[in-house]
């Protein structure tokens, strides 16, 4: 893992800098892509609406010993209770469990009958069915406390963000950032068919924190180098961000990867023993939230807020400074390396001792000397020459 | 042996953290010792196995809009019917926008089902003929008259001084005008002027006649003096189920305590009508007087259609005089109208304790609720499969340790360590917290919940990582171990508490709007950033200040994860002005800048 380590300190030292700001419509048209292919799935496919969005019942078989044709013995068993309705049946993937899924029954009686008519068929108690009727308005009650939610999370978070970091610039490129997060992982949602229920509705509120999470880490550094950028004025304010980014990106990773590892760790034994639920729901949510906060945190929050700073005049001003310095110091430096020997200039740690062994006649050529300094010492006065004395 | 000077702030913030658990533990297990508290968290119905059914109200009126106090109103009135089933340990609570969610364990049957849902209706009707049920000797109303309540007497000396205003029978109960209330006094309405209507005819009643009024015995048929007659008051609620209550004809029914039967007349007041029921004792110039009584208050209507109630019925024969309260169809309550009341308040005064005086007003209160409600969700998890659940949630909550501890470890090497610690001692802490919870507030631990853990170990070791890496950022800019240490806790310091606090308020704004099965998510997301907090603060930066004393870590040993030379930091020189710099570090940068 050394090559792991040392990726993060020549990040640091700028010794190796990715350009995350300077080319920023190279992801900006990725994200467009992507959120064009999000709103494609959205609009085209649609979201696969969960039953709880549309009502219905719900029934699930555990411990179902013998599954030779479970699907049409489940059909039936419906069938024989309430003729000609709409039967889905699944199979959990290892749990021995049958999922039935029906339209909404008009009587609890009718589905305690499809109950014990499933546990006849599956030769199990019927105590061991778990029934879950739902109304359709539930689904549509969620989805409305969850949009109520989101305002008020947008409102109050863009307050504490523009209270903290002190420019609202910020809580709106973190916003932008968790706009496109929110839409590209519904898209996902749309585009594999995953099935939408309450708590992946919630699942997508969570991202809302995690999204903001890596995204306040980001800009935390952005504004302590920017400010150090201001103060000196050697970097324009694109270039400190950048840096930023970069010095951060080791952590980026780590706190990614350490926050998948339980969900993924979820997701798995979700899927494999497990079964459709809560759970499942929840962290599919977050895998695919967390993975896409990480990519806009890095790649989109930070360009946003670099454009929309670059506007102010101030920040114009400083880029200006910063281009008149680093254009300085690059002539400096090509003045420097036209007058040493070649070898020298390589170690740039040794390029004091280059520049004071390269200091000869070159040196003196290259840079033009006050002609009050050739005269020579100045702190002792000049005498008179020999034949006026 | 000595301390080492450097170590002993840390130290002493570790001992507070130690306090802290020892302090939480010790409670805990003093509360489970001598109190009810049990030592483990307690589980949700997803985990243990139970029926949660999600009820919603059902309004009378299309448009009507459901306020926050008649669903308080109507959870009450839904924990005394489940509790009245004979559930012990059922949950009920509101979510949401009016949603009222309620956790029974086991299978509940279609009856409690049905019973749950159904409305509760509250009226008023004047009584028509009263006669004592058949199995129960009679109690007159002088006789019980006399047994006047004790225990408000012994300690109200003035117990005779508000006689006047209400006969101290308790058999049937008085209804006068509020004495407490400002609004009205006993004075108001003194003069029991009957009206015209109310000259009631005493002929036997004739089929054929049309009742004038509400207490018209013309009310009383053949038929309904036969149906009353046939009509046994059993202590079965089934029977009262069966009464068809129609607001606009006369009904037959019992006294909820069983020793009378009534026939009713039309109602004339309904619950919606009465705009709040408190009960007190009565008050004089003295101070309470320790007589109790339930104070009415009406709604406009209810004070017009009580006010001609009473004006009619002060003046009519000792049953006719009576006013039955019907909830449900049982009479819960059948006062005598001492004078016209018009002031839009009413007294009942009687036989009450202050128990009784609360449970009517209570009554008389959430009788006023139009709504009945429709079954929403009903979920019914059998507890093998909750076991299941909970078995294999531990699991992936396992498995994500491990992963996350697996990760550390090769990432920082011995400070992978520090994280296992801390992550351990945060484990500890919100165990004694969730089952603390549980005790005082009686938090349930769903699958939610356990989700919501296992999602903030990384959380938690994300803000290990946040102060690791700033500690490495500042070893790479040449400062000692101990330096950094501090410069980097300074910095990470910040940036922790801005992202908990963006995380905390995700989490708030989820546990206060979100629905009930997910607010365990929402609550454990809370509970977690918080006790991050408290870990980082008070466990691994003083564990990383001491560690930094060592001499494995503040020499950067190899295995360290914090040694100066695989982070870059080879040569420390002096920069001028008190500051130092690395010219490799330098260099680079002013490399990368041309």
């Amino acid at each position: 893992m050394s090559t792991f380590a040392e990726f993060g300190n020549d990040l640091y030292t700028g010794k190796r800098s990715i350009d995350f700001v300077g080319r920023q419509k190279t992801w900006y048209t990725v994200s467009l892509i992507l959120l064009a292919l999000a709103a494609a799935g959205l609009f085209g496919r649609g979201l696969n609406i969960g039953l709880e969005f549309r009502g219905g019942s719900e029934f699930q078989v555990a411990s179902v010993t013998n599954f030779n044709n479970f699907e049409a013995r489940a059909k039936a068993a419906v069938g024989t209770v309430n003729p000609g309705s709409n039967v889905v049946v699944t199979k959990a993937a290892v749990g021995n469990t049958v999922r039935v899924q029906t339209e909404k029954f008009q009587s609890t009686t009718l589905s305690d009958n499809v109950k014990s008519a499933l546990a006849r068929e599956f030769n199990v108690n019927p105590n061991t069915i778990s029934a879950n009727i739902i109304g359709p308005s539930w689904g549509a009650s969620v989805s409305q406390q969850a949009i109520t939610a989101l305002i008020w999370f947008l409102i109050l978070v863009s307050l504490v963000l523009a209270a903290y970091f002190r420019t609202w610039k910020m809580s709106i490129a973190a916003l932008i950032a968790l706009a496109h997060d929110l839409v590209i992982t519904v898209g996902i949602y749309a585009l594999a068919g995953f099935e939408v229920t309450p708590a992946s509705v919630i699942g997508f509120l969570t991202i809302l924190g995690y999204s903001l999470y890596d995204t306040v880490v980001v800009f935390d550094k952005v504004r302590e180098n920017t400010q150090e950028a201001i103060g000196n004025g050697r970097l324009s304010f694109s270039q400190a961000a950048n840096q930023a980014v970069n010095q951060t990106l080791v952590r980026s990773i780590n706190t990614s990867v350490v926050a998948l590892l339980p969900v993924a760790s979820i997701l798995f034994i979700g899927y494999f023993l497990l079964g459709p639920g809560t759970l499942l729901d929840l962290s599919l949510a977050l895998f695919v939230g967390i993975a896409v906060g990480t990519y806009s945190s890095i790649f989109i929050a930070t360009p946003v807020l670099a454009d929309l700073r670059e506007r102010e005049p101030a920040m114009k001003e400083l880029k200006k400074r910063a281009f008149r310095y680093q254009g300085a110091k690059a002539r400096r430096e090509s003045a420097d390396s036209s007058g040493g020997d070649e070898g020298g200039v390589d170690g740039s740690a040794e390029r004091d001792v280059a520049r004071v062994s390269s200091g000869g006649g070159a040196s003196a050529t290259a840079r033009p000397i006050h002609p009050y300094v050739q005269a020579g010492p100045r702190n002792q006065p000049k005498r008179p020459p020999k034949s006026k004395r | 042996m000595a301390i080492n000077p450097h170590n002993r702030g840390p130290l002493r913030t570790i001992s507070m953290l130690v306090l802290l658990i020892v302090g939480l533990y010790g409670l805990l297990g003093a509360v489970s010792t001598w109190g009810t508290a049990q030592r483990s968290p307690k589980l949700g119905l997803d985990l243990s196995g139970g029926t949660q059914l999600i009820l919603t109200p059902k309004l009378v009126t299309p448009g009507q809009k459901i306020n926050q106090g008649e669903v308080t109103k109507a959870v009450d009135i839904i924990r005394a019917r489940v509790n009245g089933s004979g559930v012990t340990e059922a949950e009920v609570s509101t979510q949401g926008a009016g949603d009222i969610v309620v956790s029974l364990p086991g299978v509940v049957d279609n009856a409690t089902k049905e019973s749950l849902q159904k409305a509760s209706q509250l009226r008023m009707r004047a009584v028509l003929v009263e006669s004592s049920a058949a199995p129960i000797p009679v109690p007159t109303s002088t006789g019980t008259a006399t047994s006047k309540p004790t225990a408000p007497a012994t300690t109200a000396p003035k117990a005779t001084g508000t006689t006047t205003t209400a006969p101290k029978s308790g058999f049937p109960p008085a209804l006068s005008a509020a004495t407490t209330a400002p609004t009205a006094t006993a004075t108001i309405a003194p003069a029991p002027v009957a009206t015209p209507t109310a000259v009631a005819p005493t002929a036997t009643p004739t089929t054929g006649a049309k009742p004038k009024n509400a207490s018209d015995p013309a009310w009383v048929t053949p038929q309904l003096q036969a149906a009353f007659d046939a009509f046994k008051c059993t202590s079965n609620p089934k029977i009262y189920e069966n009464i068809v209550d129609d607001p606009n004809k006369p009904m037959v029914t019992c006294s909820s305590d069983g020793r009378l039967k009534f026939i009713l007349g039309p109602a004339e007041v309904n619950g919606d009508q009465i705009a709040n029921a408190t009960s007190d004792q009565q008050q004089n110039s003295g101070g309470p007087t320790g007589v109790y009584e339930v104070l009415l208050n009406f709604n406009s209507a209810g004070t017009t259609a009580f006010c001609n109630v009473t004006s009619r019925l002060v003046s009519l024969p000792s049953p006719r005089n009576e006013f039955g309260i019907v909830l449900d169809n049982q009479v819960i309550s059948y006062p005598v109208a001492q004078a016209s009341l018009c002031a839009g308040t009413a007294s009942i005064t009687g036989s009450f304790t202050a128990a009784s005086a609360k449970a009517l007003a209570d009554q008389l209160k959430f009788g006023a609720l139009p709504m009945s409600f429709t079954l929403q969700t009903e979920d019914q998890i059998s507890p093998t499969l909750g076991g299941d659940q909970l078995t294999r949630g531990l699991l992936a909550g396992g498995i994500g340790l491990l992963l996350v501890v697996a990760y550390s470890l090769f990432q920082y090497r011995a400070l992978g360590f520090v994280t296992i610690s801390s992550l351990l001692i945060a484990a500890l802490l919100t165990y004694g917290l969730v089952t603390m919870f549980g005790w005082s507030q009686n938090y349930r631990l769903t699958m939610a919940g356990v989700t919501g853990l296992i999602v903030s170990i990384g959380i938690v070791a994300d803000s290990f990582i946040l102060y690791f890496e700033r500690v490495r950022d500042e070893v790479r800019d040449g400062r000692a171990l101990r330096a950094a240490v501090e410069t980097g806790w300074g910095r990470a310091r910040r940036t922790i508490l801005i992202s908990d606090g963006v995380n905390f308020l995700a989490a708030s704004v989820l546990y206060l709007l979100a629905a009930s099965n997910v607010r365990g998510f929402a609550f454990t997301l809370m509970l977690t950033t918080i006790v991050d907090i408290i870990v980082v603060f008070l466990f691994t930066h003083p564990l990383l200040s001491i560690l930094s004393n060592t001499e494995f870590f503040g020499q950067g040993h190899k295995w360290s994860g914090l040694d100066p030379k695989r982070l870059g930091a080879r040569t420390v020189t002096y920069a001028g002005r008190g500051r130092v710099t690395i010219a490799a570090r330098r260099a680079a940068a002013e490399g990368n800048q041309s």
